[in-house]
């Protein structure tokens, strides 16, 4: 057990460093890893949405999932599965998105921007907070998705090869993608390094079962604080290394790609966290679940790009400026759509158990 | 008595051993997968219960029997 809790201190760490060199390297400043900005991104790459600002292809998405799966692989936990609610699944992934985008990041850059010093951020984590405590009041009242079965293993491979055709667009045919001439879809690491680091990150994650919400969510619930340690050592070495690099600067104003709404920060990642205990694990858990074979991941993912994609169509993604009126409204709707989905699926439970 | 967490997203099938443990003093848990199999290991030690593993009737199952 305490060898367990060293692998993941040092995964989170690794991680946390990798992160900070790839904005060394030309990726947008606390946005070394961001789950939720890269969907965004490569949805724009692929014109899901036309926003000029935030359109590459990702190589760190396609290094996560292709990591995670050679690892599932290597370890033998590469099993197709599927049929958990996969719509719901959808929907909540599509909210997650709207919140993460009305934050400004998903959970893990949330804590590479406090690790930079954004103190916006640490309202973000407050309300990540809220909104997991939130999702445990429906856990303990009997929330559960249903279970998924296994399916033929050919199903596994669909969506890693999907990353591998990405990452023959990008590389070889880079034409027929949309790329950000400015803004942060133009900043990125080179593309090697990028792939780099999104291997052995999501290979680390698979072997530790790495989870933002996990780390937060068990600590509350069970008294276990494996991943919790994680989270902070993923923190600490990233403001190390942001320290090193000349890249800390404590405060509210002027924070790289954030604004300084604390209601709308805190109610983006409570949304977040809400959705992402009811789907059992934080963004960048459901990709490196995606690789491993779980196709309920697939289509939480799936729903994730399509709320990128209508963040940006529609308006509800906010900017430095602050957040629109629209995205407001859309954090407003996915809270009473995943209380709904909360409370239907705990009554049909509780009638199944009676 | 069985509790069947194959299947079952994280972190149902600890706290579907939680829940067996408030009633029961020895129970057995069947799960699908490394990352339940792991997770309920921690939870049973934390809990100061005895647990151990076998391999399930099909591939990729295990059985964990835990006692008080």
């Amino acid at each position: 057990m305490k060898k367990e809790k060293t692998f993941i201190a040092i995964a989170g760490a690794v991680i946390g460093l990798m992160a900070v060199l790839l904005v060394k390297f030309g990726n947008p400043a606390n946005m070394g890893l961001c789950i939720a900005c890269f969907l965004r991104d490569t949805a724009g790459a692929l014109k899901l949405h036309s926003a000029p600002v935030v359109q590459y292809m990702r190589p760190e998405i396609i290094g996560l999932v292709l990591g995670s799966a050679v690892m599932a692989f290597s370890k033998k936990e590469l099993i197709a599965r599927a049929g958990s609610n996969p719509l719901v699944r959808f929907v909540l992934g599509f909210f997650v998105m709207v919140g993460a985008l009305m934050f400004l990041g998903c959970p893990l850059r949330m804590m590479l921007r406090i690790a930079g010093g954004d103190l916006n951020a640490v309202v973000g984590l407050v309300g990540f907070v809220a909104g997991i405590l939130a999702g445990i009041f429906a856990l303990n009242k009997g929330f559960s998705l249903n279970r998924s079965y296994k399916v033929s293993l050919g199903e596994a491979a669909v969506f890693p090869v999907i990353q591998i055709v990405f990452l023959v667009l990008l590389a070889a045919i880079p034409s027929v993608l949309a790329f950000s001439t400015e803004g942060p879809g133009s900043m990125h690491a080179p593309i090697i390094m990028s792939l780099a680091v999104g291997l052995i990150a999501g290979a680390l994650a698979q072997r530790t079962r790495f989870c933002t919400v996990a780390g937060i969510r068990d600590s509350i619930m069970f008294k276990d604080f494996t991943m919790l340690i994680g989270f902070v050592c993923l923190i600490a070495v990233a403001a190390i290394a942001n320290t090193a690099f000349g890249f800390f600067h404590v405060g509210f104003e002027g924070q790289p790609i954030a604004h300084n709404d604390g209601l709308w920060n805190f109610l983006g990642l409570a949304l977040v966290g809400f959705c992402s205990v009811l789907l059992g694990g934080c963004p960048l858990r459901q990709l490196i679940l995606s690789g491993e074979g779980n196709i309920d991941s697939v289509i939480t993912v799936i729903g994730m790009v399509a709320g990128a994609a209508f963040c940006h169509n529609f308006g509800l993604a906010s900017s430095g400026e602050g957040p629109t009126a629209n995205g407001q409204i859309a954090v407003i709707i996915g809270f009473v759509v995943a209380i709904v989905i909360a409370a239907v699926n705990i009554s049909s439970n509780s009638k199944k158990g009676a | 008595m069985t509790v069947d967490a194959r299947g079952c997203s994280c972190p149902q099938p600890v706290l579907m051993t939680k829940k067996a443990l408030e009633k029961e003093s020895s129970f057995e848990v069947l799960v699908d997968n490394n990352t339940a199999k792991n997770n309920i290991l921690r939870f049973a030690q934390s809990q100061g219960c005895k647990a151990s593993v076998e391999d399930g009737e099909n591939a990729d199952e295990y059985v964990i029997k835990i006692s008080k």
